[in-house]
């Protein structure tokens, strides 16, 4: 039984269903009723309840991509923040590709404090800080481009259903777009102006998130603001 | 206190609150954050976290360490309160740290901590109540997961009177203060506290009226979250024409 419609708004604390169903994202079940944990839209499927909540925080997970930043850097390795409540660690072993000598290496000549890199997750659980890696191709420092910042619960709405926002954005504005699972995305385009106008898409996605037609509203805006400094 | 046609010094009914106005997301540098106004009563809620433990040592390993900060500032009452944290500020940051604990899943989010500061703008009495509401807003705002909201009322007694949502001079003239923090979906109750002194059967009484003044506020509570996302809704929409 559901006590909500679709796509309402929903409290944590609220009574979401009763009977057989599976507790979703943001949400909790006791005995045989779930509840909401989070503030955001309720979304009814076949056998699970979830909440598309408005605002979080980034959990780490294994095998997310993230952009992080250099925070400190120790004998063996790098402390790197990477936007959530756990501080994660680059060791060497993981960020270069010859063996790592502690004598003889500088480590602050591959990475330093301010730096930015896109990595990959590689462990974490309930004891250990998250551990990063730098080593897979497409992953290391990163050079050139812009960073925007947005709530980590907006990350599946930029990218869209089945990549379809991400893929229009990049044609679109003729930028490279990369995405870290935290919340932080890379852009780097031909030009700034090109990347101006990706960030202001962005940022609009973000604010917008909870409505419907999106893509095509954002498709409408970025052609019009082209059209405009041509 | 209570004058002859049944009316308390506000001129409210025994068994009215005074008047309500919530806002969520009022701070831009906090996670997350609330404002309340009840009665005269002013009271600011931010949340930072979860985040890192500082110092590292108070970290616990298998859950969240979440902390309290009830303040009031200097100009909140007549005479100049020193800023200093007070033993009563110490204590009611125990114990609305307390109320609002049962309410997060805290094991969650092990080896980090959860900041909530209240900062008590201009008291009227209740602010305890005030306070505890405007923090599991704050909390919800932030996008901390929660069991369920926490809803604070007093109820107490006047003149002979049980009453609801004492104000300041209430509370100082008055028989007794009952403050109860309560989780409406959940049913339980997450604080309890009496001063002054009440027979069984008039214990009963105020206790059944704080938790009738709980469930009317956290309908506030609700519409103060909801307005959140409505607010971006009309703006989206406002766009559109």
């Amino acid at each position: 039984m559901f006590f909500f419609e679709n796509r309402q708004v929903v409290t944590p604390g609220d009574l979401l269903a009763e009977g057989d169903y599976v507790a979703g994202n943001n949400t909790y079940k006791d005995e045989s009723r779930i509840y909401a944990s989070r503030l955001g839209l309720v979304e009814y499927g076949e056998k699970v309840v979830q909440v598309v909540a408005l605002n979080t925080f980034y959990i780490p997970s294994v095998g997310d991509q993230v952009i992080g930043k250099i925070e400190d850097v120790n004998i063996n390795g790098w402390v790197v923040n990477i936007n959530s409540p756990y501080k994660a660690a680059l060791r060497a072993s993981e960020a270069l590709n010859k063996p790592f000598r502690q004598q003889k290496d500088d480590l602050t000549r591959f990475l330093d404090v301010g730096d930015l890199i896109f990595a990959k997750i590689i462990s974490f659980d309930r004891t250990i800080d998250p551990v990063l890696t730098i080593k897979e191709p497409g992953l290391g420092k990163i050079t050139q481009g812009q960073i925007v910042k947005v709530s980590p619960a907006k990350i599946p709405r930029i990218i869209g259903r089945k990549a379809s926002m991400i893929n229009m954005l990049k044609k679109e504005t003729e930028c490279k777009i990369t995405v870290g699972q935290n919340g932080i995305i890379l852009i780097s385009g031909p030009s700034p102006e090109h990347e101006r106008l990706a960030i202001m898409a962005i940022e609009k996605i973000a604010q917008e998130a909870h409505t419907s037609g999106l893509t095509d509203r954002i498709t409408e805006m970025i052609r019009k603001e082209k059209g405009e400094k041509k | 206190m209570i004058n002859e046609n049944g009316l308390r010094v506000d001129g409210r009914k025994p068994n009215e609150l005074r008047l309500i106005k919530m806002e969520v997301g009022v701070l831009s540098n906090a996670d997350g954050s609330a404002y309340i106004e009840q009665g005269k009563n002013k009271i600011l809620a931010a949340v930072y976290g979860p985040r890192e433990v500082h110092p590292r040592h108070l970290a616990l390993p298998d859950r969240a360490l979440l902390r309290c900060r009830y303040h009031m500032a200097p100009f909140s009452v007549e005479e100049r309160k020193s800023p200093a944290p007070s033993r009563r500020e110490i204590e009611l940051s125990k114990v609305i740290k307390e109320a609002l604990e049962p309410a997060i899943f805290l094991e969650k989010f092990p080896r980090t901590s959860i900041d909530i500061f209240i900062e008590v703008l201009q008291a009227d009495g209740g602010t305890r109540c005030a306070g505890t509401t405007v923090a599991a807003l704050a909390l919800a705002d932030a996008g901390v997961p929660m069991r369920d909201l926490v809803v604070a009322c007093a109820a107490g007694k006047v003149d002979g009177v049980i009453v609801l949502d004492l104000n300041d001079i209430e509370d100082k003239e008055g028989e007794a203060d009952v403050p109860v923090a309560y989780m409406p979906n959940l049913g339980l109750i997450s604080l309890l506290q009496m001063d002054g002194s009440l027979t069984i059967e008039e214990f009963n009484q105020s206790l059944n009226l704080a938790m009738d003044g709980c469930k009317q506020i956290y309908k506030f509570q609700k519409e103060a979250l909801k307005a959140r996302y409505v607010t971006i809704k009309e703006e989206v929409e406002e766009c559109l024409r």
